[in-house]
C-alpha cells in the first residue's frame, strides 16, 4: 500500500546564485524537492524552521520557510502551484531550471 | 544619441565598485540580508523564484547596435540566452547569480548602461513614446527633456526616500504612445499659437491596486519652468505623501485625498515660493543635450520608394506586415519598423541573445545605429529607409522577428508572473500564449482590428491589464490560478481604466471566453471602422456579459 505523508518541508533561496534549495534530513541543503526531509508534526516542524534560521545567520540562504508539501512514493510534491515552479522551473521554460537538468520534482506544476 | 560625459562615466564606474564591495561583505557574512537588500534592489537586483533578476535600466528606451549586443552577450555569458524586455521599456535577465552581479555591471557600464533606479522608493527609468524622433505627427523629439529628467532625478538627495516608486512618461505628440495618464506624471508637449513649445503637465495616473486617470494640473507650462515646476510637486509629495501605509503611499492617492484643486493650490504655492533654479543653466543644459538627440542624416528621398512598392505588391507576407508593423516616418521615403516580439505561441517580451544581435545588425546597416523598445515589450527600428524595408523585413522573417501582429490580438502585453515572479498570484505567460495560438491567424487578427490584451500575474499591474482593451489579472483562491477579465481599458490619448466584466475563469476557460468576447465585437460592431474599444463605448458591457455568462446561467 502506498502511504502519503504529508507534512512539511524547509526550503530557501541559496545566497551566491538565488538557486531554490530545501533542506535534507543531514542538513544540508539539496537542490531537489524529494531530498527534502518532510516534518509530520509540529514539534518536528518547529526544529526544521529553527535550523532555518540558523542557516539565514550563517548566510546559506537568504531566507527560509516552511512549505506544505506530500510525500509519496519516496518522492515530495509542494501542495501550492508557486512551490511546484519553484521545485521545477518556469511552466514556459521546460528547456530551463531543475525540471531540465534532473534536479526536479516529480510532478507537473499545474497538476 | 545621448554619450556619457566624464563625470557619467566615473560615477558608474564607481558605483559598480560599490556595488562589488557591497557583493563581497554579504557573500562573506558580513551584510546580513537585511542590511543588503536595499542596497542590491539600489542596483536593479531582485531576488524572484528561481534565482536573482537583474532589471537593467534602457533610458527612454533608446539602444544602440553596441548596447543591443552587448546586452546579448551578457544574456550569454550571465544568463541562459535570452532577455525580457518590459512595460517600462527596461530589460530583465532572470537567471543571474549574486556572486557574478558586479562583473555583469562592469560589462553595461563599458556601454553606458545600469541598473540603478530600477528598483525603489525613487524616480524610476523615464519612459518615452518608442517612436520619438521618427514619428510623422510628433511637434519634437521628447528625449532631450527626457534626458534632462534622467539627470535631474539620478541619485537626487531629495528623492531618493520618496513614499513609494515614482514614475514619469514623457511624449512630444499629440497621439500618446507612451501612456502618460497614467504615470505618476506624465507630460505632454503642445505648441501655443506663436508656434513654442510647452508641456502639459498630469498627475497622478497610475495602474496597480488603484487604478486611476491622471488629471491635467498645468495646460501649458513654459519649457523654461519644467524643473522648477515638477521639484514642486515632488516637494508637496514628500512632505503630504502617505508614508504610513504602501498602499496609500503613490502620489495617485495624495491628489485623491486633497482633491484636484487643493492639489493642484499646493504645487503652485509650492512654485511660487521657489526660487527658481537658474533658468540659464537649464536652457543651456537642454541645449547641449538636445544637440545629442539631433536628426540622423537623412537622405532627401521621395515621397514613395519604387523598390518598396514592387515588392509590396509581389509578396502578400510582406505587404502584411508592411500594413501592420510599418508607421509613418516624418521624413519622406523613410519608415518606422516595429519588430514583434510575439510571435505566434512565443513568450511576449522575451528575445534571445542571437535575436538581439540580428536587431543590432539590421540598426547598423538601416537605421542609423537605433534602437527602441516599446512599453507594448515590443522593439523598433526607427529610421529605415522604404527602400530597405523588404531586406529588413527578409532578416527579421529568418529571425522569426517579423509576425504581422502590431497592435492586433496575437500582440499581447504579458508580464513575467508566477512562472518567474515572486509577488506572483497566478502565471500570465501560459494564458499569452494559449491567446497567442487561438488567433494566430493573422488574417483573422487583422480582420478584428486594433486589439489590446494585456495581462498580470497580480495586482501590481506590472502587465498594464487596467489599460488592456481587454485586461486579464491572474488572481489564485487556495492555491488554484483564477483570472479576472475587464474590459475597455486604454492607455492612449483617451485613456482609461477597464472594468471588470463578471466572475471570474480558471486559465483553461480563458482562450474561450476570450474568443466569446471577440466574437461578440465582430456581431455587434458596426462595420469594420468600428473598433473593439467603440464597440465598448458604445454599447457597453451588456452584450458581453450576455455572451459570456447568460448561457451558463441559463443551464
Ligand atoms: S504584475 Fe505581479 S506577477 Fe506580474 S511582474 Fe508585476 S509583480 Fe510580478
Amino acid at each position: 500500500m502506498t502511504v502519503t505523508e504529508i507534512g512539511k518541508a524547509l526550503t530557501g533561496n541559496r545566497l551566491y546564485d538565488g538557486e531554490v534549495v530545501f533542506l535534507t534530513r543531514t542538513g544540508i541543503w539539496s537542490e531537489t524537492i524529494d531530498a527534502a526531509a518532510v516534518a509530520l508534526e509540529p514539534l518536528s516542524q518547529a526544529a526544521l524552521e529553527k535550523r532555518g534560521e540558523a542557516a539565514v545567520a550563517n548566510n546559506q540562504v537568504t531566507e527560509a520557510y516552511l512549505i506544505d508539501v506530500e510525500r509519496r512514493n519516496g518522492r515530495v510534491r509542494a501542495q501550492h502551484i508557486r512551490e511546484r515552479i519553484r521545485a521545477l522551473g518556469p511552466t514556459v521554460r521546460q528547456d530551463l531550471g531543475k525540471q531540465s537538468d534532473g534536479t526536479g520534482g516529480g510532478f507537473a506544476a499545474h497538476a | 544619441m545621448y554619450r556619457y560625459d566624464e563625470f557619467d562615466h566615473r560615477f558608474v564606474a564607481e558605483r559598480v565598485a560599490q556595488f562589488r564591495d557591497q557583493a563581497e561583505r554579504r557573500l562573506s557574512g558580513e551584510l546580513t540580508e537585511e542590511e543588503f537588500k536595499p542596497l542590491r534592489l539600489m542596483n536593479g537586483l531582485y531576488l524572484q523564484l528561481h534565482a536573482y533578476m537583474l532589471r537593467v535600466a534602457i533610458p527612454y528606451g533608446t539602444l544602440s547596435a553596441r548596447q543591443m549586443r552587448r546586452l546579448a552577450d551578457v544574456a550569454d555569458k550571465y544568463d541562459r540566452g535570452y532577455g525580457h524586455f518590459t512595460t517600462r521599456q527596461n530589460i530583465q535577465y532572470n537567471w543571474i547569480k549574486l556572486e557574478e552581479t558586479a562583473n555583469l555591471l562592469a560589462e553595461l557600464s563599458e556601454v553606458e548602461m545600469h541598473a540603478i533606479q530600477t528598483s525603489g522608493n525613487c524616480i524610476r527609468n523615464v519612459t518615452t513614446d518608442h517612436w520619438a524622433g521618427a514619428a510623422a505627427d510628433e511637434l519634437a523629439d521628447p528625449r532631450p527633456v527626457a534626458e534632462l529628467l534622467r539627470q535631474w532625478s539620478t541619485l537626487h538627495p531629495e528623492f531618493s526616500f520618496l513614499p513609494r516608486k515614482f514614475k514619469i512618461a514623457v511624449t512630444g505628440a499629440p497621439n500618446d504612445r507612451a501612456a502618460v495618464k497614467v504615470h505618476d506624471i506624465g507630460l505632454r508637449m503642445h505648441a501655443n499659437d506663436k508656434g513654442e513649445h510647452g508641456w502639459e503637465v498630469i498627475v497622478g495616473g497610475g495602474l496597480g491596486r488603484t487604478p486611476l486617470i491622471g488629471f491635467t494640473v498645468r495646460n501649458f507650462l513654459p519649457e523654461a519652468d519644467l524643473l522648477t515646476y515638477l521639484e514642486a510637486i515632488m516637494r508637496v509629495y514628500n512632505l503630504h505623501g502617505r508614508r504610513d501605509n504602501k498602499y496609500k503611499a503613490r502620489i495617485k492617492i495624495l491628489v485623491h485625498e486633497l482633491g484636484e484643486e487643493n492639489f493642484r493650490a499646493e504645487v503652485e504655492a509650492e512654485f511660487n515660493r521657489q526660487t527658481k533654479l537658474d533658468v540659464e543653466v537649464e536652457q543651456h543644459e537642454l541645449e547641449r543635450i538636445s544637440a545629442y538627440f539631433a536628426a540622423p542624416d537623412f537622405e532627401v528621398l521621395p515621397k514613395r520608394s519604387a523598390d518598396y512598392e514592387i515588392a509590396f505588391a509581389r509578396n502578400p507576407d510582406f505587404a502584411q506586415w508592411v500594413r501592420s508593423n510599418i508607421a509613418a516616418h516624418r521624413r519622406d521615403g523613410y519608415a518606422i519598423v516595429n519588430i514583434s516580439l510575439k510571435p505566434e505561441g512565443g513568450i511576449p517580451g522575451d528575445a534571445t541573445s542571437d535575436q538581439m544581435r540580428s536587431i543590432a545588425d539590421l540598426a547598423d546597416r538601416f537605421s542609423f545605429d537605433e534602437i527602441r523598445v516599446s512599453h507594448h515589450q515590443n522593439l523598433v527600428l526607427p529610421h529605415v529607409k522604404q527602400d530597405d524595408l523588404y531586406k529588413v523585413w527578409k532578416v527579421l522573417r529568418a529571425n522569426d522577428l517579423a509576425t504581422a501582429n502590431i497592435g492586433a490580438a496575437g500582440d499581447i502585453i504579458a508580464c513575467p508572473g508566477l512562472d518567474y515572479c515572486t509577488l506572483a498570484t497566478a502565471r500570465s505567460i501560459p494564458i499569452a500564449q494559449t491567446i497567442s495560438r487561438r488567433f494566430a491567424d493573422l488574417n483573422r487578427q487583422h480582420e478584428i482590428g486594433p486589439l489590446r490584451i494585456n495581462i498580470s500575474g497580480c495586482i501590481n499591474a506590472c502587465g498594464h491589464h487596467h489599460v488592456g482593451h481587454i485586461g486579464i489579472l491572474g488572481l489564485e483562491k487556495k492555491g488554484v490560478e483564477y483570472y479576472q477579465i475587464t474590459l475597455g481599458g486604454s492607455s492612449a490619448t483617451d485613456a482609461s481604466i477597464g472594468t471588470i466584466l463578471g466572475p471570474g475563469f480558471s486559465g483553461d476557460e480563458v482562450p474561450d471566453a476570450i474568443e466569446t468576447i471577440v466574437k461578440t465585437y465582430l456581431d455587434v460592431r458596426k462595420g469594420g471602422d468600428e473598433t473593439f474599444l467603440d464597440v465598448i463605448r458604445r454599447a457597453g458591457h451588456a452584450p458581453f456579459k450576455e455572451a459570456l455568462y447568460a448561457p451558463a446561467q441559463r443551464q
